[in-house]
């Protein structure tokens, strides 16, 4: 496998470090109640097919929202979350 | 014997550079250009193995590296490799081969009386016999098993040989340097692509070498140099013979093994192999086609083989093969019987199960007939054709037999997709489209003739050509032989008898009809119940005609039968290539500190903290037991002063007006309202409330902080700060860097230890100017670094930084000014001691499993602000009574040892795990205060300080009467921290 970190360009997988589901991204309000904090933390989609996931490019410290797809593993897109 | 097998003249071998190999110990002489199955061919060597289950003689029945049968040893001593493919393996002077899996020898196998008792042998034999008592299967029947079976063995010595792993990047890799993969290359590295092309033979040409078919009026083999020739001369085309592609993953990433010095006799400093790792823009499976035998009684005879293979040994090896029967059900077969015939080979008859094939040729051909038996002790002697006008037996030396081609289709499939069933060509062949950035051409998608591949091969790179933004130049495929391919299918001879399907397993259409019967009539089942297909060539030439058996015996079609699953590695490939590089030192990369030669010249045993090396302890000269050295560096520490290499800890650089919001959003407690020239403690967790890591802040100025990390975590760190600022700051006015490596930082621990510093330092500090979480800039031996009061001993203490490249220097003085102290350097293990003795966490406390309530931490969540896990941690179930709370534990009988990993339980209960009340993470030896000390987590522990609870290590059988108290054993007050 082979991502494109809009940093760095297309590396091997090895380089990078995956964290989980891009819904990572939407944090709730600190005072959201315990049922949204639950649902943000721990219950995620196991899409066949595409999905959007996080990243970690270990040699520039770039965090990237990869879309994926989880059938036919293309990549789709890479994008720096900042 | 001097090669008496050879035909005067023939074959693309070096006759003038003889080589000397020994098989068994027999010596032999062979030619440069020939592999270990050709020069025994050509000494008349027909038996080469034995087979797996019934130790039946076998010679070779392929020429390439799908050899199920000829599988040796090779090499001597830790080197030694079994199955190893005759018909791979390239002969050199000194060679040392040894047949395997027989006893005494070869032409003497004992165990051959396994085949008496073949009919108990058969499919699942072993799931039925080895079932009961159960009792037996780990002291009786595993161990006899393991004896029996098994290919070979290993020299069971460490493999000290050279392997190495590399990559490569090209636009366009073409598998296969046949007619398809060669046109392909040509026409690419013509029109500029950076092209590997990568062939597992030792010599490129495909079938070009051995079917030697005219191409631009040529033979196959003069084009085949010409076309190489042109490529060699390309500064864009690698050529990479003796490489063989052996998967396909995501992202145009492939794996192939290149065999670099296992040809050679004096290999020098060259590898053995080298495991590649080709990302390849655009790919082309060029791999050609693999023929497949005929399943007919007693098939499985030295002298047996497909008829690529007798036309490969005669063509390209000059091997008289004697007296030859073809047993085929296509044209390929009938073709070769032909070219035979016109290399001066004796064809002795020409069998096809065809009623139409046509019986004028300058051989006997036998029309709607098949072989059904062969004899021969331990090689072909003669054969029995069934024919029209009856049985003839047929002397002949070699039997080829060819039940049409099987497309090397395997990498196609490595990614999950499913061949389509061609029932024209009788044989599987890949779908557009299975690998997405390759493209399959030749005869491995069921093209066969030489002009049809040639032309396949050309469209390909021009079609990838076009994909990579190149320009196809205007190549056109020569001309070349365009027979048409005609096949009837044909897959086992029913005689009775044994007709063998995978000779590598010994798996027989009888096992496969057996297999079906007994309910395993799925193909995968089928496969484990017989072992079809999972020797070393996994079935290469033989699956597709034990699923023809299987589709017979169910009545179900080939296409529904479907195949079983093709998975990478398409080849052997050894784990000393794989893993090449990751032997010894080389396994991960070492982070030293700069007090590191030091340490090993102080004779500190060094310990391994990460990718870090750390020193354990410093023994002295009456030092015995690592305890004595241990005891003595705490003493020092709780009476003189000592000093500790601490670079190790993460340190990342925190700089910009957002820098303290950042902070307050990482920390559970505040950062922003720590004044510049002070440090705080600070606690982080984790989004889910549990607790990642801890350290110290120090605010070096308004906008400038340095940060500490855990040795372990640092890591975790940087990339959890690195998402942080991404996902939720990313506008804010705050960047940081990882400075571990750029500053040497030593603790300076003990009552003594400002007078020690005050050695050092430009400036003196006191008690007033640089109190208890102090820190600053500070003139260290002349050098600009930086001074912090901080500790994690509870002694009075300083830690002391500068430029990583004046470490050496400042360690070497502080531990001589401290040992005139009467104190010196201590190692992780006392500073171990110093910690628990403190009630300091570390990882093994925080484990990520505890809250900052376990740790009693619960208060140092700043109610006044948001930080990561806040929320989280304030959820049901991560605070409260049931929680497993830190503690301190301390031995009834102080001298009598504990152990981390014990488990608590009620002082009368039952060391089960229904009575578990917790663990323990910590221990040491306190010479402080003369016992035992242990950290663990309590059920309710904090409000159980004084009970007394029984620790059990059922590993180590320690059962120790604790009491529970405080987790801070020594000083709780801190007066000696703060001095
Ligand atoms: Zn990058």
């Amino acid at each position: 496998m082979r991502i494109s970190c809009p940093c760095c360009g297309p590396r091997d997988r090895r380089e990078f470090t995956y964290l989980g589901a891009a819904a990572y991204l939407d944090r709730p309000d600190p005072d959201a109640p315990a049922p949204e904090w639950d649902a943000y933390l721990h219950l995620r989609d196991n899409p066949a097919g595409r999905t959007r996931d996080l990243w970690y490019h270990d040699a520039c410290g770039s965090w990237i929202v990869v879309t994926r797809d989880t059938v036919t593993h293309a990549v789709l897109a890479a994008e720096a979350l900042a | 014997m001097t090669q008496s097998h050879r035909i005067p003249g023939k074959g693309l071998i070096d006759r003038s550079r003889p080589v000397r190999f020994s098989f068994d110990g027999r010596p032999y002489e062979g030619f440069a250009g020939d592999t270990l199955a050709s020069a025994l061919l050509a000494n008349g060597v027909r038996l080469m193995a034995r087979s797996f289950k019934y130790h039946r003689p076998r010679g070779v029945l392929t020429a390439g590296p799908e050899e199920p049968n000829a599988l040796v040893e090779v090499f001597e001593g830790e080197q030694k490799t079994p199955n190893m493919r005759a018909t791979v393996q390239e002969v050199f002077t000194g060679l040392r081969a040894q047949s395997q899996n027989r006893w005494p020898s070869l032409r003497h196998d004992l165990m051959a009386v396994n085949d008496r008792f073949a009919r108990f042998l058969a499919a699942g034999f072993y799931y039925k016999t080895f079932m009961w008592p159960a009792a037996f299967w780990e002291r009786v029947y595993e161990p006899a098993i393991r004896r029996a079976a098994g290919l070979g063995a290993l020299s069971g010595q460490p493999d000290e040989g050279r392997y190495e792993q590399a990559f490569a990047f090209c636009d366009l890799l073409v598998i296969g340097a046949g007619p398809a993969g060669l046109m392909a290359a040509l026409s690419a590295g013509r029109a500029g692509a950076d092209v590997i092309l990568a062939e597992a033979d030792a010599r490129m040409g495909g079938r070009l070498l051995a079917d030697q078919p005219t191409v631009a009026d040529r033979p196959g083999p003069d084009w085949a140099s010409q076309v190489l020739g042109e490529l060699a001369a390309m500064p864009n085309v690698r050529l990479m013979p003796r490489t063989t592609v052996t998967g396909a993953y995501d992202g145009g990433t492939w794996g192939a093994l290149e065999r670099v010095g296992l040809h050679l006799a004096d290999p020098g400093a060259l590898p053995r192999e080298c495991f590649w790792r080709i990302v390849a823009r655009r790919a082309i499976l060029a791999a050609g086609a693999l023929e497949r035998p005929i399943a007919h009684p007693d098939n499985d005879r030295p002298g047996v083989m497909l008829v690529s293979a007798v036309q490969s040994y005669v063509a390209r090896h000059g091997i008289d093969p004697g007296r030859v029967v073809v047993f085929g059900n296509n044209d390929s077969a009938l073709q070769a019987a032909r070219v035979l015939t016109a290399q001066g080979v004796r064809i002795a008859g020409y069998v096809d199960p065809r009623e139409d094939v046509a019986v004028v040729e300058d051989f006997p051909v036998y029309p709607g007939a098949a072989v059904t038996g062969t004899r021969g002790r331990l090689g072909l002697r003669d054969v029995a054709v069934r024919h029209k006008g009856g049985v003839s037996l047929i002397e002949a030396e070699t039997l080829a037999l060819s039940g049409g081609w099987n497309p090397t289709l395997h990498l196609a499939c490595h990614l999950g997709g499913r061949p389509d069933w061609d029932a024209g060509l009788a044989a599987f062949v890949p779908r557009a489209g299975m690998v997405p950035s390759m493209t399959v051409a030749g005869a491995a998608r069921g093209q066969f003739s030489t002009a049809a591949c040639l032309a396949d091969g050309l469209a390909a790179a021009k079609a990838a050509l076009s994909d990579l933004g190149l320009k196809p130049g205007t190549d056109t495929a020569p001309a070349a032989e365009d027979r048409p391919y005609t096949i009837a299918p044909f897959w086992a001879v029913d005689a009775g008898g044994r007709a063998w399907l995978d000779f590598a397993n010994d798996v027989t259409t009888k096992d496969v009809q057996l297999s079906a019967q007994e309910g395993f009539s799925a193909v995968e089942h089928m496969k484990r119940y017989t072992t079809q297909g999972m020797a070393p060539d996994q079935g290469k030439t033989s699956n597709v005609t034990a699923l023809a058996v299987l589709a017979e015996a169910t009545g179900q079609g080939i296409a529904q039968t479907g195949t079983t699953t093709f998975r990478p590695p398409f080849m052997p490939v050894s784990i000393g290539a794989m893993g090449a590089g990751g032997r010894g030192m080389g396994f991960a990369p070492r982070r030293l500190a700069t007090s590191d030669g030091q340490s090993r010249d102080m004779g500190a045993p060094m310990i391994e903290a990460g990718l870090w090396y750390r020193p354990s302890y410093f023994p002295r000269a009456n030092e015995v037991t690592w305890r004595q050295s241990c005891d003595r560096e705490v003493t020092m520490v709780r009476s003189s002063v000592a000093v500790c290499d601490v670079s190790t800890l993460g340190k990342i650089d925190v700089q910009g007006p957002d820098a303290e919001r950042f902070l307050d959003f990482l920390y559970t407690n505040a950062m922003a309202s720590l004044k510049p020239g002070r440090t705080r403690y600070g606690l982080m967790l984790r989004e889910d409330g549990h607790v990642m890591d801890d350290g110290t802040c120090a605010r070096l100025g308004q906008d400038h902080f340095v940060i500490t990390t855990t040795t372990a975590a640092a890591g975790q760190v940087m990339r959890h700060m690195d998402f942080v600022q991404q996902a939720f700051c990313a506008n804010w006015a705050v960047r940081f860097a990882s400075v571990t490596e750029h500053w040497a930082q030593f603790a300076v621990a003990g009552p003594k230890a400002r007078e020690l510093v005050n050695k050092i330092l430009q400036t003196p500090v006191d008690e007033r100017n640089f109190p208890f979480m102090a820190c600053g800039p500070a003139c260290i031996l002349g050098v600009q670094g930086r001074l912090f009061r901080i500790s994690f001993s509870g002694e009075l203490g300083y830690e002391l930084a500068v430029p990583a490249r004046y470490g050496a220097d400042l360690f070497a003085r502080l531990v001589r000014e401290a040992e005139g102290m009467g104190g010196g350097a201590y190692g992780m293990e006392a500073l171990n001691v110093l910690r628990i003795e403190k009630g300091f966490i570390t990882h093994a406390e925080i484990h990520g499993r505890v809250t900052a309530f376990d740790i009693g931490m619960a208060g140092m969540i700043s109610a006044r602000k948001d930080c990561i896990g806040k929320a989280a941690s304030r959820r049901p179930g991560l605070t409260g009574a049931e929680r497993e709370q830190l503690v301190g534990l301390m031995p009834i009988e102080p001298q009598a040892a504990i152990s981390a990993g014990a488990h608590l339980y009620d002082k009368d209960a039952p060391a089960t795990r229904e009575h578990n009340q917790g663990y323990v993470t910590s221990v040491g030896y306190s010479p402080t205060l003369q016992s035992w000390l242990g950290l663990g987590f309590l059920r309710n522990g904090r409000a159980r300080h004084g009970e007394i609870v029984r620790l059990v290590d059922g590993l180590r059988g320690i059962k120790v009467a604790c009491r529970v108290v405080h987790p801070v054993f020594h000083d709780p007050e801190g007066g000696k921290l703060r001095g």
